[in-house]
C-alpha cells in the first residue's frame, strides 16, 4: 500500500500563497485606512434579496437555504419568499429608524419578479449589487467557461438595465464560484466581489482582464450562518454582532486603521416578527458607538482605493 | 486493523501516584494555537476529500486564509497580555509560505511542534516508508527554520495510520536523540501525561490535549455560541484546578486563528485566559515542557503503578 508519488511532492511551497490571486499579506503589517469625518468603523449592512426557484435543479449541489423536499416544496420557496414580500419592509423601517446606509444584494431574477421592490429601493438611493441571477444558478468548478460567461453576462446586463445603476458589485450565490469566476466578472466590469471571506479589510486580486477587489463580508456572524446553521438563539446573534462591533472599534483605536463591521442579513431570516427586533437592537448598539460610519460598499470601496492606489 | 490500538494500559484515574508540577503548580496551562496551511488544490487523497466543493473551494479555503492574514496577530497580542508562550502545532510548510509567522512566534520563543506538512495532505494511504518521510521532512523543516528540536506531534488534519506514534518517535531519534519525538497530542484519554508504547521503547507520553476544548470542535461541530464556549473554559479550568491538588492535571486549549480570532469571538477566548491566568498555583507553561518535566520526573513511576495495577496483564 502507498500513495501516487505526487503525495509527498509539494510544487507550490514556496514563499506566499499556493495560488497566483492575491498577495499574501497580514493585515495588522499593512498601511493604516482613515475613513471619511475620522470614524473608525465602517458599517456595511448588505441585505441579500434572493430568489429560490421551486424547480430547483442542484446543480452541483443544493444551495443552503434552498428546496430540500421533494417537488413541488410549497413551504421553503413561501418561506424565502416571505422575506421579500413582508420582512424586507422591516428591514426599510429599521435601516431609516437608526439611520443605516445599507447594500442589496439582488438576485437578478427577483429584481425581475418584483418590479415593486426593485423601486422601492431604487426611490431610496440605495446601492445595489448583482447576487447572481437566481440561488439556483451556482458558479462552480467545472462549469463549461463559456456557460458562465453567459449566465454572468445576463445576470449583470438585465441588473443593469432594470436598475439604470452601474452595480459595481457581485456576490455569487452560495460564495460559490468556478476557477473562472473573478476573470470574467472583471471581464463584465465588476470592480469588487464579495465572495472570498480571508480578511476583515479590501485587498487586491487579480484576474486574467484585470485586477478586482475583494470586500470582507464576514460569513460567520451572518445572520443565517448563525441561526440556521448553528443554530444560535437571536439573542446570540445580537450578543455576537455587539461583540464584534466593540473589538473592532477596539482594534480600530489600537491599530490606528479604520476598520469594516459587515453584516450579511436576510429578510427571510431576520424579517420575521420574533427575530426583527434583535437586528432592530443590533443596529440601535452599533450606532449608539461613536466613530461608526455607516455606509454602502461602494463608498466603503472608494474610501480604501483612495487610499491604497 | 486492531480491536485496540496498544499504546497504553487501562490506568484509572484514582489513587495513582502524585505528580507535582514545578514551583508547586496544581495544575500545567498550555495554550496549543494550530497555525495551518490548507491548499486550494492539493493532489485528492482517495480515502477522504479535502473540500466539500469542486476545485476552487472559495468557502472553506478563505476563511482558513483568514486565520493567518487576520487572525494570527490577534490572537499573538493576547496571548502577550497573559504571558503565554504557545505551543504551535504547525503545518511546518508553512515556514516556506509564511515565515513572517514564523519569525514573530520565534522572536517570543514559542514551541513548534509537528502538524505534517499540509492540513490538506492525509495520511491515509500512505506507506510506512512514505509516512516516515512525511514526518522526518515536517521535523527537520521546524529545526531548518527555527533551530528547534521537534518534540510533538498531532497528526496532519488528525489523520492516522496504526504506526503513526512509532514513525514519529523513531523519526525524533534520528533527528536528535532522545531531545526530539517525544510526546503526541493525538490521543484523548486522559487529563494526566500517560506513557505510551512505540515499538523503540522510547521514554515517550502523551500529553493531554483536549478535544472538547478545541475551538474547531467546539464552534464548527458541536456549534457553540462564543460566550458560552468561554465560560466551558473556565468550567473545565475550574474543575482540573480543584483536582490538581491531590495530583497534577493538565489543561490544553487548542485554538486556530481562523475560529477563535474572529471578531466576535476573541473577547470570550481572552477572558477565560485572564480567568485561568489569574489564579496562583498554575504553571503557564508549553506542551514540550510539560512533557520534558514528566518524563524526567514522573514516568518510571507511572509506569510502575500501571504494571501493578494491570492485574498481570
Amino acid at each position: 500500500m502507498a500513495l501516487d508519488r505526487e503525495h509527498l511532492q509539494y510544487p507550490r511551497r514556496g514563499y506566499g500563497m499556493d495560488h497566483d490571486r492575491y498577495d499574501w499579506s497580514m493585515l495588522s503589517q499593512r498601511n493604516p485606512v482613515q475613513w471619511p469625518g475620522g470614524a473608525q468603523l465602517a458599517l456595511w449592512v448588505n441585505v441579500g434579496l434572493q430568489f429560490f426557484p421551486l424547480n430547483q435543479q442542484g446543480k452541483p449541489f443544493a444551495v443552503p437555504g434552498g428546496m430540500t423536499m421533494p417537488y413541488p416544496d410549497l413551504r421553503h420557496f413561501s418561506l424565502r419568499d416571505y422575506g421579500n414580500r413582508v420582512g424586507i419592509y422591516r428591514f426599510l423601517r429599521a435601516f431609516d429608524e437608526y439611520g443605516i446606509k445599507p447594500t442589496f444584494a439582488f438576485n437578478t431574477r427577483l429584481a425581475e419578479r418584483a418590479p415593486y421592490l426593485l423601486e422601492r429601493i431604487l426611490a431610496r438611493g440605495d446601492e445595489i449589487i448583482c447576487h447572481g441571477w437566481d440561488m439556483d444558478s451556482l458558479h462552480y468548478g467545472g462549469m463549461d467557461r463559456q456557460q458562465e460567461a453567459e449566465l454572468i453576462e445576463r445576470s449583470l446586463g438585465r441588473l443593469r438595465q432594470l436598475s439604470g445603476q452601474a452595480v459595481n458589485g457581485w456576490l455569487s450565490p452560495a460564495r460559490n464560484e468556478s476557477p473562472h469566476t473573478p476573470d470574467l466578472l472583471a471581464a463584465h466590469g465588476v470592480r469588487y466581489f464579495c465572495d472570498w471571506v480571508n480578511d476583515d479589510m479590501p485587498y487586491v486580486f487579480r484576474t486574467d482582464a484585470g485586477e478586482l477587489v475583494a470586500m470582507p463580508l464576514s460569513s460567520e456572524l451572518e445572520d443565517s450562518f448563525v441561526i440556521m446553521n448553528n443554530l444560535h438563539s437571536e439573542q446570540s446573534w445580537l450578543e455576537q454582532v455587539s461583540d464584534a462591533c466593540d473589538f473592532l472599534l477596539q482594534e480600530a483605536r489600537s491599530s490606528g486603521s479604520g476598520r469594516i463591521l459587515a453584516l450579511n442579513i436576510h429578510p427571510w431570516m431576520l424579517g420575521q416578527p420574533h427575530r426583527i427586533g434583535k437586528l432592530e437592537q443590533a443596529l440601535a448598539y452599533i450606532m449608539s458607538r461613536s466613530g461608526v460610519w455607516p455606509a454602502s460598499a461602494g463608498e466603503i470601496l472608494d474610501a480604501w482605493q483612495r487610499q491604497n492606489k | 486493523m486492531k480491536e485496540d490500538p496498544g499504546f497504553y494500559d487501562y490506568w484509572p484515574y484514582e489513587n495513582r501516584p502524585r505528580i507535582t508540577w514545578p514551583g508547586g503548580a496544581r495544575l500545567a496551562f498550555w495554550v496549543a494555537p494550530n497555525i495551518e496551511f490548507y491548499e486550494l488544490d492539493p493532489p485528492p487523497n482517495p480515502q477522504r476529500k479535502a473540500w466539500p466543493q469542486p476545485y476552487p473551494a472559495v468557502p472553506g479555503y478563505s476563511i482558513r486564509d483568514y486565520g493567518n492574514r487576520v487572525g494570527h496577530a490577534r490572537q499573538m497580542a493576547v496571548l502577550d497580555r497573559f504571558g503565554i508562550r504557545g505551543s504551535i502545532s504547525l503545518s511546518t510548510a508553512l515556514c516556506d509560505h509564511h515565515p513572517e509567522i514564523i519569525a514573530q512566534c520565534a522572536e517570543r520563543n514559542w514551541e513548534f511542534f509537528s502538524h505534517g506538512i499540509y492540513n490538506t495532505r492525509y495520511t491515509y494511504g500512505m506507506s510506512p516508508e512514505q509516512e516516515r518521510e512525511m514526518i522526518l521532512d515536517s521535523m527537520q523543516s521546524i529545526h531548518r527554520h527555527t533551530g528547534q528540536h521537534c518534540a510533538g506531534y498531532l497528526a496532519p488534519a488528525l489523520s492516522h495510520s496504526e504506526l503513526t506514534l512509532d514513525l514519529f518517535a523513531e523519526a525524533g531519534t534520528e533527528l536528535a536523540g532522545a531531545d526530539a519525538g517525544f510526546y503526541t497530542c493525538d490521543l484523548f484519554h486522559d487529563d494526566q501525561p500517560t506513557p505510551i508504547r512505540t515499538r523503540s521503547g522510547k521514554a515517550f507520553a502523551s500529553i493531554p490535549y483536549s478535544l472538547e476544548m478545541n475551538d474547531t470542535i467546539a464552534y464548527v461541530v458541536n456549534r457553540i455560541e462564543p460566550r458560552r464556549y468561554g465560560q466551558m473554559l473556565k468550567d473545565n479550568f475550574d474543575r482540573l484546578y480543584r483536582e490538581g491538588e491531590v495530583s497534577g492535571t493538565v489543561m490544553c486549549i487548542p485554538t486556530h486563528n481562523y475560529q477563535v480570532s474572529c471578531p466576535h469571538r476573541l473577547h470570550a477566548f481572552e477572558e477565560a485566559l485572564e480567568y485561568i491566568t489569574g489564579h496562583s498555583d498554575v504553571w503557564v507553561t508549553t506542551g514540550r515542557e510539560i512533557a520534558r518535566h514528566y518524563l524526567d520526573h514522573h514516568y518510571q513511576q507511572s509506569l510502575a503503578d500501571i504494571a501493578a495495577r494491570s492485574g498481570g496483564h
